[in-house]
């Protein structure tokens, strides 16, 4: 009883979001102008925090074999490009991610939890995670259960983070508010405020499978999240946008973002993440527009 | 797993995006716009007009005397006479909407003038001012035909010859707010920019020239502070209409209290934001950045005194000192650019006599880390806090980008404090 009385009272000093106002914010960081040699440094550091994702009911050994290679060889052609940094798949793909990045520094994200609709007992997604750890996943992506949070059942919520948390041992775990269903920016906030309470290591907008995703301005949001916890107890916690970043320019846009809130601790793949399956080629585009001035084809990117 | 990649702070300067220059054309003199002609002056006397980025001199500008001012004045009248007050008010609005049109079709020129001329940021001069001017006219073309129907049962009437001063911190979209609407009602105008800030007017002046606006309805006199004392004290002027500060607008209001002149006068402001504990934090501090940095404070409507609830104060201070080491200083022309230049050196120098005048009265000042450029007059955004109702800086118009903060803890206490200011405005 007096642990759940807290966490009412911490979410409850939680300040309420202006939409307006974040819309108005938001529109600054879009004008920030990079270009040259910022924006080929930028374009790098983005296409090494990306987690090159497949979550399809479709999915195949075959598939994630090819990905995964695609992960690990980004565009050859082009030398001292980074890998992405991680690949993102289902639990029953995380060995045969695991075995075909062997010797590579990628990490391993598997969701889990009951993806993507989280609609499961507690126990089958503690399993799900244990599962997932076990085949060899460094990092878990979390699911919270929407329609408790949505109920006004934030204890079951928290409980439920700290509990995944604790399946994962040594993985780090991402914490998915899926914001497109929380839907307003209060809400947004608060579920943040809740997941890194209860120990997320990073927060996360979106499965991919609900629209909208990761707009700026909820990314915004999360941001602000993060920093006022930096801000009250030093601990930093990670960022990941994603669904419906897949344009060089919007990752920018949020680089641009994360610099100007968190400030330069947070850009590198440890703290801020992109879920994406088409930004790499988008950006590997850009880089090779960059140096040679010229657009190629979007054949002669790899589509894996 | 916690070290960190690459060292990224440094990539992050963002890239200069300065707006061209290369399509804005400026004379290397201006002479005074009269009778739909362009006119040496009496005075014989030029002035330099500056930009205060850079300190580079980009034109000469006539400065009338009271001579050049009657002229323009009797060209006024004239015009009022024979051609402006005749017209229908369809047929001024044809004029007015002429006058918008051209005023759009060179908006990029006038955005890049302006911020040349008066240092605000190219993002403010580019959507803001230029904009909202063309919007004006538009919006009074609108009105000239319908002034009848407004006020049913009264028969509306022009006043005739109108003398506007304008200030140095909006300055196109100032001309704009007199010029429209006294076209609209059928009056005929001789205006006065600021001595800092004359050349969009100037420029206006050619869009309403290629307009073909009857000569002599528009006439726009350059100068300093006793040409805009010979408008206020011709005898043939009918109504006066000023916006610039307190001091000024006391003199006028003294200057024709024994005329029938009419008067509109705006003049300083010291506005209040009030920030309650149950706001929006993070975007309140927005409100409050955008209040009192927007064109360097150079805003007779800034909020310039900022009151926060006691229990969020520390909180609201903390992100609003986080909030401005962001804002980028520098080059107005610019887009990157939050801040731009102060608009001259005397203005600089008051901002300057009222900073010290705080930090005398023992109150606490908070500049970010921001380097300024080493030309021009450019002043980094301040804050004051730990100060009361009783300091200066908190009494008194300091037009730049300064705020003071107070705290409050009831809403009572906040209203009346926030009410208890001899300015008008706002």
């Amino acid at each position: 009883m007096k642990e759940s009385f807290s966490l009412l009272e911490a979410l409850s000093k939680t300040s309420t979001i202006d939409k307006v106002g974040v819309e108005e914010r938001v529109a600054r960081f879009q004008t920030r102008s990079i270009k040259n040699e910022s924006k080929m440094q930028g374009l790098k550091m983005a296409l090494g925090m990306i987690d090159l994702t497949t979550l399809e009911g479709k999915d195949t050994p075959g598939k994630v074999k090819q990905m995964c290679f695609k992960a690990a060889h980004l565009h050859d052609q082009y030398p001292d490009l980074p890998t992405v940094a991680a690949v993102c798949v289902y639990p029953s793909m995380v060995k045969i991610a695991k075995d075909s990045l062997k010797g590579h520094s990628i990490e391993i994200a598997s969701v889990a939890t009951a993806f993507p609709s989280g609609q499961s007992t507690l126990e089958i997604k503690i399993a799900d995670t244990k599962f997932a750890v076990g085949q060899g996943a460094t990092e878990i992506d979390m699911v919270i259960s929407r329609g408790k949070f949505l109920q006004g059942e934030y204890n079951y919520v928290f409980d439920e983070i700290a509990s995944i948390k604790e399946a994962c041992g040594h993985a780090r775990l991402k914490v998915i508010l899926e914001t497109g269903e929380l839907v307003t920016l209060d809400n947004v906030r608060k579920a943040s405020d809740l997941a890194i309470l209860a120990g997320a290591d990073f927060i996360k907008t979106s499965t991919g499978k609900i629209q909208p995703a990761a707009t700026m301005q909820v990314t915004y949001v999360m941001l602000m999240a993060i920093k006022d916890y930096y801000d009250a107890t030093g601990k930093m916690v990670g960022m990941k946008p994603a669904g419906g970043i897949s344009t060089s320019k919007l990752a920018l846009h949020n680089l641009v973002m994360v610099n100007e809130i968190l400030g330069p601790k947070w850009l590198n793949k440890d703290w801020f993440r992109f879920g994406a399956s088409s930004l790499a080629n988008d950006i590997l585009m850009q880089i090779l527009k960059t140096q040679t001035g010229i657009y190629q084809s979007a054949d002669y990117f790899t589509i894996d | 797993m916690k070290k960190s990649h690459q060292d990224s702070s440094s990539l992050w300067n963002y890239s200069p995006a300065p707006e061209s220059k290369s399509h804005i054309s400026l004379k290397e003199k201006y002479g005074l716009y009269i009778n739909g002609k362009w006119e040496k002056p009496i005075s014989g006397k030029y002035f330099d007009s500056i930009n205060p980025a850079t300190e580079e001199i980009l034109a000469q500008i006539a400065q009338a005397n009271d001579k050049d001012v009657d002229k323009a004045v009797r060209a006024a009248r004239f015009a009022y006479d024979s051609v402006w007050s005749k017209l229908s008010g369809s047929e001024r609005a044809k004029y007015i909407y002429r006058i918008a049109r051209l005023m759009q079709e060179r908006a990029r020129e006038l955005a890049v003038i302006e911020t040349l001329d008066g240092g605000k940021p190219i993002r403010e001069s580019r959507d803001i001012d230029v904009p909202l001017a063309c919007n004006h006219f538009f919006y009074y073309a609108g009105w000239a035909d319908k002034l009848e129907y407004a006020f049913p049962t009264r028969k509306v009437e022009s006043l005739g010859v109108a003398g506007q001063i304008i200030p140095w911190n909006f300055p196109l979209l100032m001309a704009a707010w007199k010029i429209a609407p006294a076209l609209a009602a059928g009056n005929t105008v001789v205006l006065k920019p600021a001595e800092t800030t004359s050349l969009t007017a100037l420029k206006l002046a050619e869009i309403i020239h290629d307009a073909g606006l009857p000569p002599g309805v528009v006439n726009i006199v350059t100068g300093f502070g006793d040409t805009g004392a010979a408008i206020v004290n011709h005898p043939d002027v009918n109504k006066i209409a000023f916006t610039g500060s307190t001091a000024v607008g006391k003199l006028i209001q003294k200057a024709i209290a024994t005329t029938s002149k009419k008067a509109t006068l705006e003049l300083g402001g010291k506005s209040a934001n009030i920030i309650f504990e149950d706001a929006p934090i993070d975007q309140a501090v927005e409100g409050i950045v955008n209040g009192i940095f927007f064109n360097q404070g150079h805003v007779c409507c800034a909020g310039s005194r900022l009151f926060v609830q006691e229990s969020i104060a520390e909180k609201v201070i903390k992100k609003l000192k986080q909030r401005i080491e962001t804002l980028y200083v520098g080059d107005p022309l610019d887009k990157n650019t939050d801040i731009g230049a102060i608009n001259s050196k005397e203005q600089l120098q008051t901002i300057e006599k009222y900073i010290q005048i705080g930090l005398n009265e023992g109150a606490e000042i908070y500049q970010p880390q921001c380097t300024l450029p080493k030309k021009g007059f450019f002043y980094p955004p301040t804050l004051f806090s730990n100060v009361a109702q009783s300091n200066r800086i908190v009494q008194e118009e300091i037009f730049g980008p300064v705020l003071t903060i107070q705290t409050f803890r009831t809403i009572d206490e906040v209203i009346q404090k926030a009410n208890n200011t001899p300015y008008g405005l706002a």
